[in-house]
């Protein structure tokens, strides 16, 4: 009876229970001296913190090299009255959710192939990654080259069967598509290699008990494979729609936000404003990009990690 | 940003490169073998494209031979907004070379002259100055620079070899302009090249038509600057959008003129596929020598504007050559002699043997050599004519807008309208004009 009750007391709580936490006078438990943080907290304020809110300020002035005058909100009225940004900003978000869900998707079903049982498996593995490990501007070099309208080796291709490709590049209609198509090419890599991991880690009971009770493979896959590797689901969507939001490289070397201003997104106006010397203007520009990934990505991170906890 | 083909996109591979103060191209014999106890060694900052250090180890190089007690290291600086940042930052920190090369117009104002260089107006040559390049090196009532190069033009190339065959004559209305147009379709050559591959090749017909928007409106560059007169309200300044959208609207581009760069131009002009080119003359030193009959096969005229009898050429200033006021004492004394031989006849002299110059020079004196391409040829009747020749919108307004390059590839792609274009240009260049804080904006 006894062993009862006190299996039924409610456990106290794990800093009550900690030693060292009452012998710190109620602190919790460090091994580090205040003086052991400082070197990081140096480095963290001067390369950070600093920079960070110092450039909040210089959103609100327009600043030469030499000096700064302070114009309150001009530069973000400006900013958003440039119909330039309104594009970019579009552009931005049809190009981080285009991107971020091809991603997933290719990413799921890559990860489904090649975690079954398929010759050269390993190899295989490697070449899906192997665009992850090519350099940015290689890859947008190359594939410039490969999408050239006239001499492409793409349209030169098409062109066997009878197709006339589009200019990919130069075509207001696709350019910003096919930036977002070699995006996916080259990260899509990553998203399998999540799922891959995700996938493994599925435990094969929960396979075989499904198999057992007569599953077939899309019961499997729906039912098993698609909620296990949520976690994995969560990492890639955020990685690839971060990625997405604030991507440049690859935008700034194939088109340079053209033909003309339309496939611009908001890392390369913002570029285009600070390389014209707008320095004030630029930096409005990136404090609200720092906004709109923030919006975007606070919500969305706590959004899926609480369905996550939830399971 | 100002017209600076050349050093677009090389920019970036040149700030990979840059040591700002270790760059010293050319190894121009140490101060050792200049010899005796009166030598003096300066330095000379320039630019550090393959033409550029070309040209500065050759004036260094005919300088000291005349000259064997002074000895000129040339360092090296990017182009772009890099290059001008570099010069900024070294003549606010006083650490700027004894001599150095950069930019005339808009962008020379931008350095503080009267608080940061030394003025020459007092020197011999001064009147040996064309007065067209010396208004762009004048800052208050002083003089402070000289030029590096020649002229160079916004026209139109065109191939010669195509007009013959054609019996086309040379147009001076934009009527003309457009009825040669449709004879060279109709032969199957493509009239007008655009290469919106190098964006900064779109923007000829609006900034080359600039002589005859000051010829209608002469006032138009001070009214611009003011925040008075604007592109897309000015029946004579919107005339170049109109012209970039006439040409796409008409079809009267090369086919591939959304990915062409400016090689795939020059060899179309070169080889008689293409007619006409609207680019600076600035490319001719490349295009002859890829190509070397197009040195007789492509002539230029200006771009045709409404009227045939005010027809003329919008030139872009060479370079300057400035110094600092921090050169003092003998350095000073050096320095001024360079600057004085790069202002003479000996001077250009040495810049012709480094390749096919842009243009006439500026200093009296200096003939074009005898042998320059026919398009470099053509420019000279349209600057020995008064009234034949304005600069560039460029070099008497400080106000210009980054963004003209991506809505002229809008305009003439047929994405935007010329109106909606010139408005936005219009747009555009405030944020310059405020940016320099000018009055009015």
């Amino acid at each position: 009876m006894k062993s009862v009750t006190v299996t039924s007391i409610r456990p106290r709580s794990r800093a009550d229970a900690t030693p060292a936490a009452r012998a710190a006078g109620g602190k919790i438990y460090t091994p580090y001296k205040y003086w052991f943080y400082l070197p990081a907290a140096v480095l963290y304020g001067v390369l950070f913190v600093v920079p960070t809110f110092a450039s909040f300020y210089y959103s609100l002035t327009r600043w030469t090299l030499f000096d700064s005058k302070f114009i309150g909100l001009d530069n973000f009225r400006l900013f958003f009255s440039e119909p330039q940004l309104v594009k970019g900003f579009t552009n931005t978000l049809i190009y981080a959710f285009v991107t971020s869900g091809s991603k997933v998707v290719l990413g799921l079903l890559l990860a489904v192939l090649l975690t079954s049982r398929i010759v050269g498996r390993a190899y295989l593995r490697s070449v899906v990654f192997f665009p992850v490990l090519a350099s940015t501007i290689g890859v947008a070099i190359m594939f410039t080259v490969l999408m050239n309208p006239e001499r492409g080796l793409i349209n030169g291709a098409l062109g066997l069967i009878g197709i006339d490709g589009p200019g990919w590049l130069t075509d207001p209609k696709y350019a910003l598509m096919s930036v977002a198509l070699v995006d996916v090419w080259k990260g899509v890599g990553l998203a399998t290699l999540i799922y891959i991991a995700g996938i493994v880690s599925i435990p094969r009971e929960y396979m075989e008990a499904a198999r057992v009770d007569g599953a077939g493979a899309w019961e499997t896959f729906r039912r098993i494979v698609l909620p296990l590797s949520r976690p994995a689901t969560v990492t890639v969507i955020i990685l690839s729609l971060i990625g997405g939001l604030r991507s440049f490289e690859l935008i700034w070397v194939m088109t340079r936000g053209g033909p003309g201003f339309t496939s611009d997104v908001i890392a390369s106006v913002i570029y285009k404003q600070y390389q014209a010397g707008f320095y004030g203007l630029s930096t409005a520009g990136n404090v609200v990009l720092f906004l709109v990934v923030t919006a975007i990505v606070l919500p969305l991170s706590w959004f899926l990690n609480r369905k996550e906890v939830d399971m | 940003m100002t017209f600076r083909p050349r050093m677009r996109g090389l920019a970036v591979v040149a700030a990979g490169s840059l040591a700002l103060t270790a760059c010293s191209a050319g190894s121009l014999g140490s101060s050792d073998d200049a010899g005796g106890a009166a030598s003096v060694s300066i330095t000379y900052l320039a630019g550090n494209l393959e033409q550029d250090v070309k040209e500065a180890n050759q004036l260094i190089k005919d300088f000291t031979a005349k000259n064997p007690t002074v000895t000129v290291k040339l360092e090296t600086r990017p182009g772009g907004s890099e290059g001008d940042n570099i010069v900024k930052t070294r003549l606010s920190t006083g650490d700027m070379s004894d001599v150095f090369g950069y930019n005339t117009g808009s962008l020379f104002q931008a350095i503080a002259p009267e608080k940061n260089l030394t003025p020459i107006s007092d020197q011999p040559y001064i009147g040996d100055l064309d007065e067209n390049f010396k208004k762009t090196v004048t800052a208050g009532d002083k003089v402070y620079g000289v030029p590096s190069g020649g002229f160079m033009g916004g026209a139109v190339l065109y191939s010669i070899p195509v007009y013959t065959r054609l019996g086309l004559k040379v147009p001076a209305t934009w009527a003309e302009f457009m009825a040669n147009n449709a004879k060279i379709k109709a032969a199957g050559i493509a009239p007008v090249i655009q290469t919106y591959g190098e964006t900064w090749t779109s923007q000829l017909f609006v900034l080359g038509d600039f002589h005859n928007v000051a010829a209608v409106e002469p006032d138009f560059a001070d009214r611009y600057t003011k925040n008075q007169a604007k592109y897309a309200t000015s029946p004579a300044a919107l005339k170049g959008f109109e012209h970039t959208q006439q040409v796409h609207d008409a079809g009267y581009e090369n086919k591939d003129f959304a990915s062409a760069k400016l090689p795939d131009g020059l060899r179309m002009l070169a080889q008689g596929k293409g007619a006409h080119y609207p680019i600076l003359t600035g490319v001719v030193n490349d295009m002859v020598s890829t190509y070397p009959n197009a040195a007789k096969d492509v002539g230029l005229f200006a771009l045709p504007g409404d009227d045939a009898s005010k027809n003329g050429l919008t030139v872009w200033t060479p370079g300057g050559v400035y110094i600092p006021n921090t050169t003092t004492g003998e350095k000073l004394d050096a320095a001024k002699k360079f600057l004085a031989f790069i202002a003479s006849p000996d001077g250009c002299k040495s810049l012709a043997t480094t390749g096919v110059p842009t243009g006439p020079y500026a200093v009296k004196g200096c003939e074009l050599p005898a042998d320059v391409p026919q398009s470099i040829k053509d420019m000279q009747p349209y600057l020995d004519k008064s009234g034949g020749s304005s600069l560039a919108l460029e070099f008497v307004s400080p106000v210009k807008g980054p963004s003209l390059e991506q809505i002229t590839v809008e305009v003439g792609s047929g994405i935007q309208k010329a109106k909606d274009g010139a408005a936005r240009y219009d747009e555009d260049v405030k944020k310059q004009a405020q940016q320099l804080g000018l009055a009015g904006w």
